[in-house]
């Protein structure tokens, strides 16, 4: 579970710091609001995953609590 | 996950909605400038809560009608992700007010003083405060169908009180919110003088996605708490 979590971390910051260097100079134009941009993606990807992993997880009690019943 | 469309829908709606809301352009206005922008996340929080609030008050009446505890749970779980969507709705409010309304030259007391005599946060936190007691009365009965009977009558009052609270009075009288008397009129979000092609490009998909992000949020409620009735049955 935590190594899935480090993976996850891993990739992320991995891919931002690819990100960031192929676009440096994007990034870095219009007041840096694309930085905001990032941001906001990046916590909304977090939310959108846990949603996902959540709803999974039911998903899979409800399986069982009916092979049960 | 079990009917994943709407739940993509979702996500990329509310992907664009962050992306368009922060790269597209808004028009300038005196006082609020680029902060305009707001309207693609604080008003969608009312806007999704009216949305649940209305779906609870229909799974109440579904309710009183068939007697099955499948509506009050449904009606339930609506209401709380409504509520949550209002205190943020209240929150993001209150942060866009302290930089719009407050005057900075004038001690923060004072322009606290003049900001929470709006009628607009008066009605909104009358209408939040009569759902919080809908929770409190619902969790203070014990017993399961009167509980579930008299939450669903209470939940039928509750919503009769957001019209006078949150969509009249604070119409009738000056405002400093958006749509009080002596603006345009009516909703601001819907009054076709108010915002640009532009903005309503992003303010509607905006709207759709964040409900369905409450929506989902509530089917995962519903599921677990249904998993656990069924736990304690067995």
């Amino acid at each position: 579970m935590i190594k899935r979590f480090f993976l996850l971390f891993l990739s992320l910051i991995c891919g931002y710091v690819l990100f960031a260097q192929n676009m440096a100079d994007e990034m870095r134009s219009n007041g840096k609001i694309y930085v905001v941009v990032a941001v906001l993606v990046t916590i909304f990807i977090g939310i959108v995953i846990y949603l996902v992993r959540l709803d999974k997880k039911i998903s899979k009690l409800e399986k069982e609590s009916k092979i049960n019943h | 996950m079990k009917k994943w469309w709407w739940k993509i829908l979702c996500i990329v709606l509310l992907a664009y909605t962050i992306i368009g809301g922060f790269l597209f352009k808004v028009p300038r206005q005196p006082f609020v400038e680029e902060s305009i922008r707001n309207l693609y996340f604080h008003v969608c929080m009312w806007f999704c809560m009216m949305i649940l609030f209305t779906v609870s008050v229909v799974q109440a009446v579904l309710y009183l009608r068939t007697n099955d505890l499948k509506h009050d749970n449904l009606s339930r779980q609506y209401a709380v992700v409504g509520i949550v969507f209002g205190v943020l709705g209240y929150i993001t409010g209150a942060i866009w007010a302290s930089y719009t309304w407050a005057d900075p030259n004038k001690p923060e007391t004072e322009s606290f003083a003049s900001i929470a005599k709006d009628p607009k946060l008066i009605g909104a936190a009358i209408a939040l405060l009569i759902y919080f007691a809908y929770l409190v009365l619902r969790d203070s009965i014990q017993d399961l169908d009167k509980k579930a009977r008299v939450s669903s009558v209470y939940n039928i009052y509750a919503f009769a009180f957001l019209f006078p609270s949150i969509w009249i009075v604070p119409r009738l009288l000056a405002s400093l919110h958006p749509g009080g008397q002596g603006d345009s009129g009516g909703n601001p979000g819907i009054n076709p003088n108010d915002l640009t092609a532009g903005m309503r490009l992003v303010f509607y998909p905006a709207i759709i996605g964040w409900t369905l992000l409450g929506v989902w949020i509530v089917s995962l409620k519903v599921r677990l708490k249904n998993l656990k009735e069924n736990y304690l049955n067995k």
